[in-house]
């Protein structure tokens, strides 16, 4: 499917609507997000910036954020078309075309574009409320103004205007085709907002919208975009991060039928040529020597004894992220103190979709077109900006459909690459990376060892909690300022609110070793939780408590954790004894967001083989927009993590990685997965984020099962046959 | 050239004959439906079907599929209305979406030798596709679907 030039496109679109005065009146750079469907379309209304009825009935929604199976293409113009009363059947929702930080960026992310750490309903539910609202009143007033009526007169039903008195209606549609534009826009408070009680579409189970598409092989990624005239590239890139190319050997890749160019790039050499094969093929065959970085002489198993050594080592203070009461000196008054020690290891996200990127920069180098799947377009566009020293406003980006993401597509080196490539060949140019680029040129959740005291009072009461995490930082990394700061991409998860101990200090010891990182599902919530929630297990088996009674006690003055505990242990049947099996229970805070979940797993000790039976999770993410849907992120979550806990891992030595593809990083697939049962809890709080909140839930529960089964304490991710064999003195 | 049919059309491709169909596919004759996902035929986003078998097409070179019939995704109904489709939807399976394709044409097979497939069969027949989205069990609820209502 070829993908037209927007620029074309618009160009077109002026000169077909030239009379559309209303729309410039409203919003003077309105036109370019109506979408190209309505072209051609006779006088469609636009009552906001955020959509546009045509006299058909059709409403066409932006929906700011980008779609990588988390579903905010359905639920955030469902937030819009519930306070605009829209009939949820005639709603088109289309990306942005245009990328106005200030008018469609996240306000949670201080409006800009970036769609990570599930924040999209959380952070656009009011402003979209609010733009549904005041697209509503703008109907009733222009109603009220041509029937002569008061407005108060006025109500709605789905898509339709109703005076009651005189029992007249008229639809959306038909009041876009007389309906002319307020000189100002309506004022809306929240106060003016529908009660939650009277909510028609959120809370209530939609469809989504792109799923047709997807079961039909019809949804556009990245991937699939083709665009006249282009070339294709692959790159070879850096083992390590900073590496530049200092020798290129290209003498058998250059007779590779097909290639035309290769040249250097920044941190890897670039094939172009007229076929994937072709790019690909000659890819392999370069000999390139690389210049030194830190990253070049990381061994990551190495590094991981070090970050243990200096987790015990205090006197090596981290930068804190949580910090209440005094817990050093707590832990030193404290009657009794108990250790733990935990590590998880590198993982890659293991997207489906390759990362990839088609540009073409124009003859004068610029200005450009991006055809990308990405999570931070804002980021992306200030990017390409500063590659090509032009204005912002000269990138036009056509945002795709993401073939995963988990953090993976807010990074862009691919597009940068193909940027640089295209302008160099001066043709537009789609880059694909293999599986094995992809995994070998990963970014990856860091790898960490935590070190957690936990002190006791004279009354058995826990009093001080010290949790030290010694990893790597990605924010040092993504931003490429090593100046030491709070990192809540690793450290999420760490303050435990859940547990309101007197005195609390979760700080980060950080540790630079030149890895490639980048956020990953769940982000820290699913290393810290493995720490945090196996340690509490293990002081609850210390002290000879129930494990989950023992959470119940801790989550004292939290009662939405308490209930969804609660839940989890009526879902598990908790209490009832098992034969070969056993249950482990964990919970995790995420951004407002609480979850609880319990595992059963069985175990072959000759092997070390964990086998995990069921998993119940409970879910509180506040106001429920799409319950169903939060339901699925949360078992697929859940799923994600079960490779990562059994299996994944990312291995570096001498700055290489040594896993490469699906056959030595071993996901989970259907034969790993357990029977999942979720229970989301809608409560009357602000809605917050869902699409990863069943990571962090994983490793402890699971880890906590095996503990419960065996007696034994797993302390490292992944727990590998091999390591669980080891544990067992097996 | 090479001689293929592609959903019932002929097509004459000028690649070199260890191309992996799957490039073929996607880049020669425009049918994107059917994914990249690892090159080794290792996560099955890019099965189809070549005489009525689940292949994965990214390790099948052009030269061995020639004269042969094949169907991807965009073949495997005109409309969206084969039974594992409708399924996939009243189920809400997919979520990204990449790795659908393969597992529908995957599962499509399953169906055709088997009408009433257990669990253990879906597993055994699914496992070599991925998703990393984790909807396996929505595509077992599925495929059981689509056996029950046809």
């Amino acid at each position: 499917m070829n993908q037209h030039s927007k620029i074309v496109n618009r160009r077109n679109f002026l000169k077909t609507t030239a009379g559309l005065s209303l729309a410039l009146t409203i919003a003077p750079d309105a036109l370019s997000f109506i979408d190209d469907a309505f072209a051609d379309a006779p006088a469609a209304y636009t009552p906001n910036v955020w959509l546009t009825i045509a006299p058909d009935g059709i409403i066409t929604m932006v929906a700011p954020a980008a779609e990588m199976g988390q579903g905010s293409f359905t639920s955030l113009p469902v937030i819009i078309a519930e306070e605009l009363d829209a009939d949820w059947s005639k709603v088109k929702p289309v990306f942005p075309t245009e990328w106005d930080d200030k008018k469609f960026g996240n306000p949670g992310y201080n409006y800009t574009f970036q769609t990570s750490a599930s924040a999209s309903v959380t952070g656009y539910f009011t402003s979209l409320r609010l733009a549904g609202a005041q697209a509503r009143r703008v109907l009733l007033d222009a109603v009220a103004a041509k029937w002569a009526v008061p407005v108060g007169e006025l109500a709605t039903e789905p898509s339709v205007v109703v005076h009651k008195a005189s029992g007249r209606r008229v639809g959306y549609g038909e009041i876009a085709a007389f309906a002319s534009a307020p000189a100002e826009l309506p004022k809306i408070a929240e106060s003016d907002l529908k009660p939650t009680a009277s909510f028609r579409l959120i809370g209530k189970d939609i469809a989504r919208v792109d799923v047709p598409l997807k079961v039909k092989g019809a949804a556009t990624y990245g991937m699939d975009v083709q665009v006249p005239g282009m070339v294709y590239a692959a790159v070879l890139q850096s083992p390590y991060a900073g590496g530049a190319p200092l020798t290129v050997d290209d003498s058998r890749a250059r007779k590779v039928p097909g290639v035309t160019d290769i040249m250097k790039l920044p941190e890897g050499v670039g094939v172009i040529g007229t076929t994937v094969e072709g790019t690909q093929a000659a890819k392999n065959l370069l000999k390139v020597t690389w210049g030194d970085a830190p990253g070049a002489h990381l061994d990551s198993e190495q590094a991981l004894e070090d970050f243990a050594a200096i987790g015990r080592d205090k006197t090596r203070e981290g930068v804190a992220y949580e910090n209440k009461g005094d817990a050093k000196a707590a832990l030193a008054g404290a009657k009794r103190v108990l250790r733990g020690e935990y590590r998880t290891r590198y993982v890659y996200h293991a997207q489906m979709e390759p990362m990839n990127a088609t540009a073409a920069v124009a003859a004068d180098g610029q200005s450009a077109e991006l055809w990308v799947g990405t999570q931070a377009a804002t980021s992306l566009l200030n990017g390409v900006a500063r590659i090509l020293q032009t204005e912002r406003s000269k990138i036009t980006l056509h945002q795709q459909f993401l073939g995963g993401g988990f953090g993976r597509r807010g990074n862009h080196e691919a597009v940068y690459d193909a940027v640089r490539l295209s302008k160099a060949v001066g043709l537009p140019v789609k880059l694909i990376w293999t599986r094995e680029d992809d995994v070998t040129f990963g970014k990856f959740r860091p790898a960490t060892a935590h070190h957690i005291e936990a002190g006791f009072d004279d009354n058995g009461k826990l009093v001080a909690w010290h949790h030290r995490v010694v990893a790597e930082s990605v924010l040092a990394y993504v931003s490429g300022d090593p100046k030491p700061r709070q990192d809540r991409i690793v450290m999420k998860g760490s303050p435990i609110p859940q547990y309101p101990i007197p005195n609390k200090l979760a700080e980060h010891v950080i540790e630079n070793r030149g890895a490639r990182l980048s956020p990953w599902r769940g982000v820290g919530n699913g290393h810290n939780a493995f720490a945090i929630e196996s340690f509490v297990d293990d002081i609850a088996k210390d002290i000879g408590k129930d494990q989950l009674a023992f959470r119940l006690e801790l989550s004292e003055g939290v009662p939405r954790m308490q209930h969804l505990l609660r839940t989890v242990a009526t879902m598990s049947d908790w209490t009832r004894k098992r034969d070969g099996t056993a249950l482990g229970v964990g919970t995790m805070v995420k951004d407002d967001t609480l979850a609880a979940g319990v595992a059963e797993v069985s175990l072959d000790r000759k092997t070390g083989k964990i086998k995990v039976l069921n998993f119940w999770a409970a879910l509180d993410a506040g106001i429920a927009v799409q319950p169903r849907n939060l339901a699925a992120q949360t078992e697929g979550s859940i799923i994600y993590a079960l490779g990562s806990v059994l299996r994944e891992k990312i291995t570096i030595k001498d700055g290489r990685v040594l896993q490469s593809n699906y056959s030595d990083y071993e996901v989970a697939r259907m034969s790993d997965v357990p029977h999942i049962e979720i229970k989301v809890v809608s409560t009357d709080n602000h809605p917050t984020g869902g699409g990863e909140e069943g990571v962090p839930l994983v490793a402890c529960a699971v880890g906590n099962a095996i503990a419960t089964l065996t007696g034994v304490r797993l302390h490292e991710l992944p727990f590998s046959p091999d390591r669980v064999r080891g544990a067992l003195g097996a | 050239m090479v001689a293929l049919t592609v959903n019932g059309q002929r097509h004459d491709v000028d690649a070199a004959p260890d191309t992996p169909l799957l490039w073929v596919l996607r880049e020669y004759l425009k049918l994107t439906g059917t994914k990249f996902g690892c090159g080794i035929a290792a996560c099955g986003a890019c099965t189809v079907h070549i005489d009525g078998e689940a292949v994965r097409s990214c390790s099948m070179p052009l030269s061995l599929v020639a004269g042969k019939s094949i169907t991807t995704i965009e073949g495997l109904s005109a409309d969206g209305s084969h039974p594992l489709q409708k399924a996939w939807i009243a189920e809400q399976v997919p979520q990204c979406g990449y790795c659908q394709s393969g597992q529908i044409m995957q599962a499509a097979t399953l169906l055709a030798g088997n009408k009433n497939p257990s669990r253990d069969d879906i597993i055994e027949h699914m496992d070599g596709n991925i998703c990393r989205c984790g909807t396996y069990l929505k595509i077992i609820s599925a495929i059981e679907r689509a056996a029950r209502e046809g």
